[in-house]
């Protein structure tokens, strides 16, 4: 598949992530719109790992390859750390003041 | 030499030196310490004064000290010219003013320390300043003592200034000599421009040079100073309102020695005005009008103080019409005798107003003949000497000006006459209504009536022994006497010659029509105002003189009043909604545009979000266009 389909699809969620974390208020979907953007942007280091594979002629030593492949499965980690710890504070925010519309905190206002 | 030069520099030095001491130390000395500094440092300044006039140390070229001003084109130095006329001068101003620091430490006894510091303070910064005036051998020198005077002379006005009234006095007095000095400043310029030098030698020697209009424009703009200093008509209103000081400071600066700067300045640039026929003219007529005006306001005038300041300025005008008609010498002849009983008129109402308790009003007092002998001695003297009674030194200092103005017009003779007529009117009218007929004031004032304290009487006396023999020095020949004065000003003023006159059958007739006159007068004034009522109200043409011909009126509706209301619509619109709008205006845009831009922060995450991502989309925009807009930057700029 050429890598321009990737790309596109890419595009596509990244830009979904950006709408949806510009127009909702529901902090959970606004944190899912988040993930969104991240995994767009993994999903694009992925494609371009593998294109530069098969950029690589047959025979000699691949060097990017499988790099990138394995930097995204840490990127994974570092993000699901990430979720628990953005999941926790919307936890703290819903027992604070019994909502999670992120309009509501506002007090950093003045 | 050197030794001298020194001496010479320790005259105005020692006034000085007593004036950082005295004021310095003000809240130190106790009061007699800063009377006998005061007076002692003009005491010893005017024995070395006497110590030049005895060894008759008048250097031909000037002593200079130091380079004042000195640059390529022009060189001014810091000099003094010692010579007939300055040291002249230096005897009045220190021995007058000796006689009138020693009256001060009497006259001023209730002020408290520090206030008596402050007044022989400035009383010796004047002394000082007056010195240097006349002792510059330029016209810069001349210049700083000239503006030395005009600063004492105003802080002495307002030296009660806690009085409003006087602190107005004092402001007109220093606005009035400003306006003079203008003109002795472009005088200065003028003469730097046309000769580039300010020193009188310099000046004097290359005068023949210059061309009519430039000697006309520069005599014309060095009277203006003169008439500023000297009170002449149109500046003359600041000296009657200068009364506002204590009167011993009257005496000194207001009769004895600052308003005879004029008077100094012009005899010493006799050379420029000789020169210069219209200058001259112009000196004689405006000194006759001041002569006239004066005297004819001084007649009704209540205030004993007022009476004599009118006097000062009627007489001035008498010596400016002296100089105008090319007697030079008679000009400051008549300063000398005048220092003497001028101040010696001042010094006794300063005791007739101590004997009164403040009073100063003549309607209120009355029969003081008895109650205070030797000011009323003394003080019939001074009236005598004003009024030019025979022998006296007014009578030969104002008959020799009458002569003058005789030889050279005869309107200006009548004139002048009749000023001086007036001048014994007035002066007879203040004696009798002070002196004879019966007491008008308060029965307090009665119990508080008594003769002034030694060291106020004592210059009275001298300064009467003066009046009275002071000036024989220039007595006519026809009387057994000899022109010593002239004589021994010869070598820096020239005296007006009267070859070729008849003189003796004029002096004879004016030793009459003065004896005859002054009876007449002394009758009349008796039989008006020797007498115990008075209403003290006028009405119809003495209305106008008691109110001073409405000058001070007419100034206040033509220039104060004009100038004013220019400066309140400066300051309400122009200065209020101009300068101010700006200001306010910058201000307030600043707020209002900082309330706008605040409500980008509204707290709402999505909002910065969103501005978060407008931005990023604008920066990429940018960031891929960029040669195309620094292509069109480049077209634009």
């Amino acid at each position: 598949m050429p890598v321009s389909y990737y790309i596109i699809l890419a595009s596509a969620l990244f830009c979904i992530g950006v709408a949806g974390v510009l127009t909702r208020r529901n902090a959970i979907i606004v944190f899912m719109c988040i993930e969104l953007m991240l995994n767009a942007v993994n999903l694009l280091l992925v494609a371009f790992s593998k294109m530069q594979n098969i950029a690589t002629p047959p025979g000699s030593v691949s060097v990017g390859g499988s790099d990138a492949q394995i930097f995204v499965f840490f990127i994974m980690v570092v993000a699901a750390a990430e979720v628990s710890v953005g999941l926790a504070i919307i936890v703290m925010m819903y027992r604070n003041v019994h909502s999670i519309d992120i309009n509501f905190l506002n007090r950093l206002k003045n | 030499m050197i030794f001298m030069n020194a001496l010479v520099l320790c005259i105005p030095l020692l006034p000085f030196l007593g004036f950082l001491l005295v004021g310095l130390l003000r809240n130190k000395l106790s009061r007699p310490l800063i009377g006998i500094i005061a007076s002692g440092v003009i005491g010893i300044a005017f024995i070395l004064t006497l110590v030049i006039f005895f060894t008759h140390y008048y250097p031909a070229n000037a002593i200079t000290y130091f380079d004042f001003i000195k640059n390529s084109k022009y060189d001014i130095s810091f000099s003094f010219q010692v010579d007939q006329l300055s040291t002249l001068f230096m005897l009045i101003i220190t021995g007058v003013g000796f006689l009138i620091h020693v009256y001060s430490t009497s006259y001023m006894h209730d002020e408290t320390p520090a206030h008596y510091a402050r007044y022989f303070s400035y009383l010796n910064l004047f002394v000082f300043s007056m010195l240097l005036l006349v002792l510059g051998a330029n016209y810069v020198i001349m210049f700083l003592g000239w503006e030395g005077v005009g600063i004492c002379s105003y802080l002495l006005i307002g030296y009660w200034f806690k009085n409003n009234q006087y602190n107005y006095a004092a402001r007109k007095a220093f606005v009035m000599n400003r306006i003079g000095d203008v003109g002795f400043l472009l005088a200065i310029f003028w003469l730097l421009a046309r000769l580039g030098s300010v020193d009188y030698s310099i000046v004097f020697s290359n005068a023949s040079a210059l061309s009519t209009t430039d000697v006309t424009g520069i005599t014309i703009l060095l009277f203006v100073g003169a008439i500023g200093k000297s009170a002449q008509i149109p500046l003359y209103t600041w000296l009657p309102d200068a009364m506002a000081g204590p009167t011993p400071v009257s005496a000194l600066i207001h009769a004895a020695t600052m308003v005879t700067a004029g008077i100094y300045m012009i005899a010493r640039s006799n050379v420029l005005y000789s020169l210069s026929p219209v200058s001259m003219d112009i000196v004689a007529v405006i000194g006759v009008a001041t002569a006239l005006l004066a005297a004819s306001i001084a007649l009704f005038q209540n205030d004993i103080k007022k009476v004599l300041a009118y006097s000062t300025v009627s007489q001035l005008g008498f010596m400016f019409v002296a100089l105008g008609v090319g007697a030079y010498t008679t000009g400051v002849f008549h300063v000398m005798t005048h220092a003497f009983f001028k101040a010696l008129l001042f010094l006794g109402a300063g005791s007739v107003i101590h004997a009164m308790g403040g009073e100063q009003d003549i309607t209120k007092m009355g029969g003081l003949r008895k109650k205070i002998p030797i000011t009323y001695w003394t003080f019939l003297i001074a009236v005598l000497a004003i009024s030019g009674f025979p022998f006296t030194s007014g009578f030969i200092s104002k008959d020799e000006i009458l002569l003058a103005a005789y030889s050279h017009s005869k309107p200006l003779f009548w004139l002048t006459a009749f000023a001086a007529v007036l001048t014994a009117f007035y002066m007879f009218r203040v004696f009798m209504l002070v002196f004879l007929g019966g007491f008008r004031g308060n029965d307090e004032q009665q119990h508080h009536l008594h003769e002034s304290p030694p060291a106020m009487t004592i210059p009275l006396i001298i300064l009467a022994i003066l009046a009275a023999i002071g000036g024989f020095v220039q007595l006519p020949e026809l009387f057994g006497g000899h022109d010593y004065f002239n004589q021994f000003l010869a070598p820096v003023v020239p005296a007006l010659s009267h070859e070729g006159e008849n003189l003796a059958t004029k002096e004879y007739a004016l030793l009459g029509g003065t004896i005859v006159g002054l009876i007449i007068i002394f009758l009349f004034c008796k039989k008006w105002f020797a007498v115990n009522q008075f209403e003290g109200k006028y009405t119809g043409f003495k209305n106008v003189l008691a109110h001073k011909w409405y000058m001070d009126e007419l100034y206040d509706a033509i220039i104060v009043n004009p100038f004013n209301n220019i400066a309140g619509f400066l300051k309400s619109i122009v200065e209020k909604s101009g300068i101010d709008g700006i200001v306010n205006g910058v201000g307030r845009f600043i707020q209002y545009s900082s309330r706008q831009v605040r409500l980008i922060q509204s707290g709402l995450v999505g909002n910065y979000i969103l501005i978060m991502v407008l931005s990023i989309t604008v920066l990429f925009m940018v960031f891929w266009n960029q040669d195309l807009i620094i292509a069109f930057l480049q077209k634009i700029f």
